[in-house]
């Protein structure tokens, strides 16, 4: 279950270090813009080391490299998927020849290192109008791809628009995103919200979010770990919903009803199926931390 | 690897050790300055002469000014400043 | 005779001080103090020896002790905080009897007593008249409350009114009043504003000390605190503040109505009050200036002594009444002993101040601490200090996980059911080892004490060693 991704600078120890405790299901050990040039090779020992000798509990570990118009990305690579990450994240991808390159790239490299092939996913880093169109093919792709992830602060420096904290002008890539990624089957998250004081803010905006459809959402603060977790996870009134659903349906089953209703409203397909999301997301949160956001 | 020129891995910062290496006479001379020295000083000494060791480095003068640094900081940070103070340094 | 004095020689030769007494001093001015400093200057220029510095917490500012120390000016110290500038002096030797280590609480309770004596207690005051009634609301070194000295002017033979701001008789709205005080002077100035309070008190950035002062948040929650009658205290701490930021925002959804907040007082608790959280504040010392402003300006924020705050022999206590205290530890072991004492080396950094007190007094003791700090286990198999027992303490919240005391066995179901990561203190202890490896032993040799650890009742609680 990933609903917060939290970014750490691959170079700071004691970021890195403590990454696991921070509440976050995944882990972005960024190696790109959270790096200098000249201490890209430092970063890059440094996660390497830290990933073979850490344990980072039940986070997922995404280490995000450097862009494949870089000269570091292969370097990047060579050091981490020994140390089997699930997910390489690549930045300012363009479409589906940009994820062909990369899936072609770590298969050499699984090989090489005698892991399971295709073991090592990717998450789509979208945040150039480009990207963002052709939200669709990079999803479908490769099977590598997990799951798609907006970048709004280069998007819209690409899009010559200013960034707000309203964000009307990253609405229509939200919602090309969220399309694009359940249409491939994948996973989609969105932006991190950037005022790291302003938990009001951030709750109002993973609530948006939530609502167009993302599965979560990336956080550059550790501070935002909860919210986000909180607001991605189903809530009480969502959780009680789904088992009414399913109480519904065993209740017209016994009674020899083909058609059962619910609060005045027939239970259809789509409402089972996202009553079983509901409760499937609960079970993995343990019953305990979901429900909390009331 | 031979070192042959003078460089630095990591920082001053909590947690980080800064690892500076240069050319030496034949052998390892290595000076640490620990915030930790008295429970882990021999352990970091060790960690360090142990991945030294392993990239092949006989001969350079190392010294080290560690803030709590962890074994696999410790180990980063060698690797890195030999590979900058090495000959075949690279991107 | 008037009791005005032209210059602080006067007024310590008036005072009749000599050789060997115990003099005295409050720690209100904090980092800031000039007092301390002064008064030891002019003793020394006296050319009097062998006294005893009875201060209710000696700072960094106060390194110049050392001096006189080390030429026999000062031969005794007793106080609840000694930070590391004079801790580091003591730890190695510098005195040749041991400094005396009491709380916040049982300091005015010897003092009231009788047990600890004082000769001459120098009371530096922000604002004062010409018979001494005094103030720490007014004045350019305004530092708020002056709690911890009422003992001092109480039982004090002689009561040395130290003030830069000395105003028209009578100030009306003072603390400690003239039938207590025999001699008043003015200097320049008692204190540097900039040390006395922070001015600001900030939010922590590290985010482990956030994470921490969730969890402690969340524990206090679970443990069924927070509602209406709720009563709190925290530290000036990053992560005391920023569990109490976590704690206001659980108040503030949930519209409960708290009690009182405790303690040294900071903004935020002064933000928590205005904003509904707390009916009262009861202030034994100030860290900020916004929590000096609200004690001169808002009647529901009461200043208290240090007996009424936390003396074990008083009568009833504002720490008897509390629900729930943050607290920090240098070191704690797996009987949940807390040191704040020494550092990893057994040098000296601190001490209990309330710590004791009120961990022993209040309803929850949650003890907020990381794992480890640069590689230094904090969680450890025994403190090198014990500051404050065990017995007193109920929760350890570190980034990895929330231990319940044994003695407590409602505390670990609760927190369970509240979903929190809950863990067995040895638990923790294995983690630490597992993360930072295992460590040299650091305990110095058992040679020579350089200090003696009271607990709340006088009794030797522990010793300090020379490291």
């Amino acid at each position: 279950m990933r609903r917060s991704m939290l970014f750490l600078p691959a170079n700071s120890p004691n970021m890195v270090v403590n990454g696991g405790v921070l509440g976050a299901d995944s882990l972005i050990f960024d190696l790109e813009d959270a790096v200098s040039p000249d201490e890209k090779d430092a970063a890059r020992d440094l996660l390497r080391s830290a990933l073979e000798a850490l344990d980072f509990g039940r986070c997922e570990r995404v280490v995000r490299i450097n862009g494949l118009d870089t000269p570091y990305w292969r370097l990047d690579l060579e050091a981490v998927i020994p140390m089997g990450p699930e997910l390489i994240m690549l930045p300012k991808t363009g479409g589906g020849e940009d994820i062909r390159q990369l899936d072609q790239a770590l298969t050499e490299l699984e090989s090489a290192h005698g892991l399971t092939p295709g073991r090592t996913g990717i998450i789509a880093l979208l945040e150039t109008a480009a990207g963002v169109e052709n939200a669709f093919a990079s999803a479908s792709a490769s099977p590598r791809v997990k799951a798609l992830f907006l970048g709004a602060e280069d998007l819209t420096a690409d899009l010559r628009c200013q960034r707000t904290k309203e964000g009307a002008e990253i609405l229509y890539a939200r919602g090309r995103l969220v399309c694009a990624a359940r249409a491939a089957g994948v996973e989609v998250y969105d932006t991190p919200f950037t005022d790291v004081n302003d938990l009001e803010g951030l709750e109002r905006d993973a609530a948006f979010a939530k609502g167009l459809g993302f599965t979560g959402k990336a956080c550059i603060s550790p501070a935002h770990v909860s919210t986000v977790n909180q607001m991605f996870s189903p809530s009480r009134k969502e959780i009680d919903y789904a088992r009414e659903v399913f109480e519904a349906i065993e209740r017209g089953r016994r009674q020899g009803k083909g058609a059962v209703s619910l609060r005045g409203k027939m239970i259809d397909a789509p409402i089972v199926a996202r009553a079983k999301l509901v409760l499937e997301a609960a079970a993995e949160l343990g019953g305990e931390e979901a429900g909390a956001n009331v | 690897m031979n070192i042959v020129r003078q460089a630095a891995a990591g920082s001053l910062e909590s947690s980080d050790i800064l690892v500076t290496l240069a050319p030496g006479d034949g052998e390892l001379e290595l000076s640490l300055t620990s915030s930790v020295e008295r429970c882990y000083g021999d352990a970091i000494r060790e960690t360090m002469r142990r991945t030294l060791a392993e990239l092949g480095v006989t001969s350079a003068r190392v010294e080290a000014v560690d803030h709590g640094a962890l074994d696999c900081t410790i180990r980063a940070r060698v690797t890195t400043a030999v590979r900058r103070a090495g000959e075949e340094a690279g991107v | 005779m008037s009791k005005l004095c032209g210059t602080l020689r006067e007024a310590m030769e008036r005072a009749g001080l000599e050789n060997g007494q115990t003099i005295s001093f409050h720690h209100h001015l904090r980092n800031g103090d000039f007092v301390l400093n002064m008064v030891l200057e002019e003793a020394a220029a006296m050319g009097l020896r062998d006294l005893t510095v009875c201060a209710s917490s000696v700072f960094d500012c106060h390194r110049p002790l050392i001096g006189h120390i080390q030429r026999g000016v000062v031969t005794g110290l007793e106080t609840s905080y000694l930070s590391s500038a004079v801790g580091r002096a003591v730890s190695q030797g510098v005195l040749d009897r041991p400094v005396v280590f009491r709380t916040h609480g049982s300091r005015p309770a010897d003092i009231l007593s009788g047990k600890t004596h004082i000769d001459v207690a120098f009371l530096a005051a922000p604002a004062s008249d010409c018979e001494g009634n005094c103030s720490g609301k007014y004045g350019p070194s305004a530092c708020g409350s002056l709690g911890y000295a009422f003992a001092d002017a109480q039982k004090a033979d002689t009561v040395v009114v130290i003030t830069d701001c000395l105003q028209d008789y009578p100030l009306t709205d003072a603390s400690i009043g003239e039938e207590l005080v025999d001699l008043v002077v003015k200097v320049d100035a008692i204190g540097d504003p900039a040390g006395i309070v922070s001015g600001t008190t900030r939010m922590p950035r590290d985010p482990v000390a956030l994470r921490i002062a969730e969890l402690a948040a969340q524990a206090i929650d679970a443990a069924g605190l927070i509602k209406d009658g709720f009563s709190f205290q925290t530290g000036a701490g990053g992560a005391s503040l920023a569990a109490a930021e976590h704690v206001r925002r659980r108040m503030l959804e949930r519209k409960v109505r708290g009690s009182f907040a405790l303690g040294g007082i900071t903004g935020y608790m002064v933000d928590m009050l205005q904003a509904g959280c707390f009916q009262a504040i009861q202030d034994v010392q100030c860290f900020d200036l916004k929590a000096v402003q609200s004690l001169r300006e808002d009647p529901r924020h009461r200043e208290i002594t240090a007996a009424q705050y936390a003396s074990p022999a008083s009568k009833s206590t504002a720490a008897s009444h509390l629900d729930a205290v943050v607290l920090g530890a240098a070191q704690i072991d797996l009987d949940f002993n807390v040191n704040v004492h020494t550092d990893s080396d057994g040098c000296i950094i601190g001490g209990s101040g309330g710590h004791t007190d009120v961990a022993e007094e209040v309803g929850l003791t949650v003890v907020a601490a990381p794992l480890s700090r640069a590689r230094m286990s904090i969680v450890v198999d025994k403190v090198l200090t014990v500051s404050t027992p065990g017995s007193s303490i109920d929760l350890l919240v570190t980034q990895y996980g929330i231990a319940a005391n044994p003695g407590r066995p409602e505390l670990r179901p609760a927190l369970q059911k509240a979903g929190l990561p809950v863990k067995d203190i040895r638990e923790l202890r294995e983690l630490a080892e597992s993360i930072n490896g295992p460590a040299a032993p650091c305990q110095p040799p058992r040679e020579r004490v350089a200090a003696r650890v009271l607990g709340r009742r006088g009794e030797e609680q522990d010793l300090i060693y020379t490291v």
